[in-house]
């Protein structure tokens, strides 16, 4: 069986700056990998040519077998590849509920198997049941733009859920949130997502939370994939260890300096 | 499904009392409301888009062709049915907006206000110089039937039952798109296209469609225009005829489908008065009154009634 998601030889330069280079990797069925890096490694790249934001330099992108390089995010997101950010993309004028209820909306134009006759209470259905499960209903008649960031998160990742996606990809779900909320954002968000039978891709910079969620790390650098594999042997590889996550050495003799 | 809806049943109701109020109103009056409404139309299609985040300064252009779509049908085709010719003014404007769209979809801010402001200046500058067409002047108009049955001697009721008509259904059924799956996403282009876009829906398709409504609400607007007024010319189409559209859009608000009408009626009431009363500064009464309600009420006339229901 083809791997869900498929990067070969993945490059995407600006100017002088590669910001991918020649990335590949597969990506099997449903499983939860973590992005690591440090700033303007990379990690965000990759998402943005995954969905089409981006256009690779050079290089392909397969989704279930399929060649999807060249699609606009559009196209990608109606393949069944939904994303969040890391800044929240909501729309802040609107309720929660209404900034689920155009999501629904345009999930059941894509999706057009429900009759016109119950489209309408169908889609408020589902708007209603996504924000119970994300635990969104106490703010749902809440203008996003004063909902704290948490909530904010939580309703940017239940956005990207609602067209029922097979991977979804979150770009730092937890940046932003305070660090005693981040593992039960963390928790609601895969309880919430469990049971889709989604491949799930996070970027994070928190590495107990890597090594506590991800079944497998991605550590980029520079553009590059330095290494891969089970959380524990990332974390504990030389290099990754030096150019990602900090030795613990030096955190305890340059006192308080910090690694995130 | 929601089978009581209030802004339904208060189009309803308003336009039941009109057309009862329409057999004891003065003549003037009438002519008052009829235009007021047929500017309402446009004035909902500006509506749409300033929804969808954009400001048309450019109206005049499908409001003017409706006009002349309604007018030369009558005065040179000879085909002077009032039907017949507002079908024409929304077919016209749709088909070139269908066309305009393409470009202006591209567009937005300041350059989507801007280039409708050109496309309206150019379709004036073509009125200005064909002389077949009567030029700076334009030219009569004048239907003799509706739908087959003569208008003799009591056309002007007739427009105005027309123009209440056509408000009506125009806002119950925009009040019907906003509501739908399509419709809601006008705020979230306004508000975030990214997100729109990675949601799989496409803002171009939505801005064009909008676009598209906005054009065929204006020509049905034009249309009416010409018929009651009778007479049409070039002025239309002119900018000062946009930028009264978008004046009265933001005195009105965008708060619900039955304002641009409210804020329309207001408008040509408060500018027929201070017309009555200050014919050489009527310009400030009407700018006085505009610098009131955005000191005051920021989101439109239309805040006054949702302003009252928060505080209740």
């Amino acid at each position: 069986m083809a791997a869900t998601l498929e990067a070969i030889g993945l490059t995407k330069t600006f100017g002088a700056v590669t910001a991918a280079s020649n990335i590949t990797v597969q990506v099997e069925h449903e499983t939860i990998v973590g992005l690591i890096g440090a700033n303007g490694a990379g990690k965000t790249t990759f998402l943005n040519l995954v969905t089409g934001h981006l256009r690779p330099t050079a290089g392909s992108i397969r989704y279930l077998g399929r060649e999807i390089t060249r699609l606009s995010p559009r196209q990608v997101t109606q393949l069944g590849i939904c994303r969040s950010f890391q800044i929240p993309q909501v729309f802040d004028s609107l309720s929660a509920y209404q900034n689920l209820l155009v999501a629904t909306g345009i999930a059941a134009r894509a999706s057009k198997d429900s009759s016109n006759a119950i489209e309408g209470t169908g889609i408020a259905d589902a708007a209603q049941r996504m924000l119970s499960r994300f635990k969104l209903t106490d703010h749902r008649d809440v203008p996003a733009c004063v909902l704290p960031e948490g909530v904010r998160k939580l309703l940017d990742i239940s956005m990207a859920m609602v067209g029922k996606p097979r991977v979804l990809l979150l770009d730092e779900p937890t940046s932003g949130v305070s660090a005693d909320e981040k593992f039960a954002l963390m928790d609601l968000v895969l309880a919430a997502i469990s049971g889709e039978g989604v491949t799930v891709l996070f970027v994070e910079h928190d590495m107990e939370i890597v090594r506590r969620y991800a079944q497998r790390i991605l550590a980029f650098y520079e553009g590059r994939i330095i290494a891969d594999g089970r959380p524990q042997s990332v974390l504990d590889d030389g290099e990754v260890r030096k150019l990602v996550v900090g030795e613990e050495l030096t955190r305890s003799s340059a006192a308080g300096a910090s690694s995130c | 499904m929601i089978i009581f809806d209030r802004t339904r049943t208060a189009a309803v109701a308003a336009a039941v009392l009109l057309l009862a109020g329409g057999f004891f109103l003065p003549q003037w009056a009438l002519f008052l409301i009829t235009l007021s409404l047929a500017k309402g139309l446009v004035v909902l299609g500006l509506m749409l888009l300033m929804r969808t985040g954009l400001v048309s300064f450019g109206q005049g252009l499908y409001y003017c062709l409706g006009a002349y779509a309604a007018g030369t049908l009558g005065q040179f085709l000879h085909i002077a049915d009032a039907l017949w010719m507002l079908i024409l003014s929304v077919v016209i404007c749709c088909a070139v907006a269908s066309v305009l769209g393409v470009l202006l979809a591209a567009y937005r801010g300041i350059f989507f206000a801007m280039l409708s402001l050109a496309f309206s200046m150019v379709l004036y500058g073509l009125l200005v110089k064909s002389s077949a067409l009567g030029s700076t002047d334009g030219f009569n108009v004048a239907a003799s039937t509706l739908a087959g049955a003569s208008l003799a001697g009591r056309a002007r009721f007739i427009y105005f039952a027309m123009s209440v008509l056509c408000a009506l259904l125009a806002s119950i059924g925009m009040h019907g798109f906003l509501s739908s799956n399509l419709g809601r996403l006008a705020p979230a282009v306004r508000d975030n296209e990214l997100r729109v876009e990675y949601l799989g829906a496409s803002v171009r398709r939505v801005v064009y469609l909008n676009t598209l409504i906005a054009a065929g609400l204006a020509g049905l607007g034009g249309g009416l225009t010409a018929l009651v007024v009778g007479h049409i010319d070039p002025d239309l189409a002119y900018w000062t005829s946009s930028g009264e559209f978008v004046f009265v859009a933001i005195l009105s608000g965008t708060g619900n489908v039955l304002a641009p009408f409210l804020g329309s009626v207001l408008f040509e009431v408060l500018r027929s008065f201070a017309y009555e009363y200050s014919p050489n500064t009527w310009q400030m009464v009407v700018g006085v009154a505009m610098l009131l309600v955005i000191a005051v009420l920021p989101s439109g006339l239309w805040s006054v009634f949702t302003w009252r229901r928060k505080v209740v």
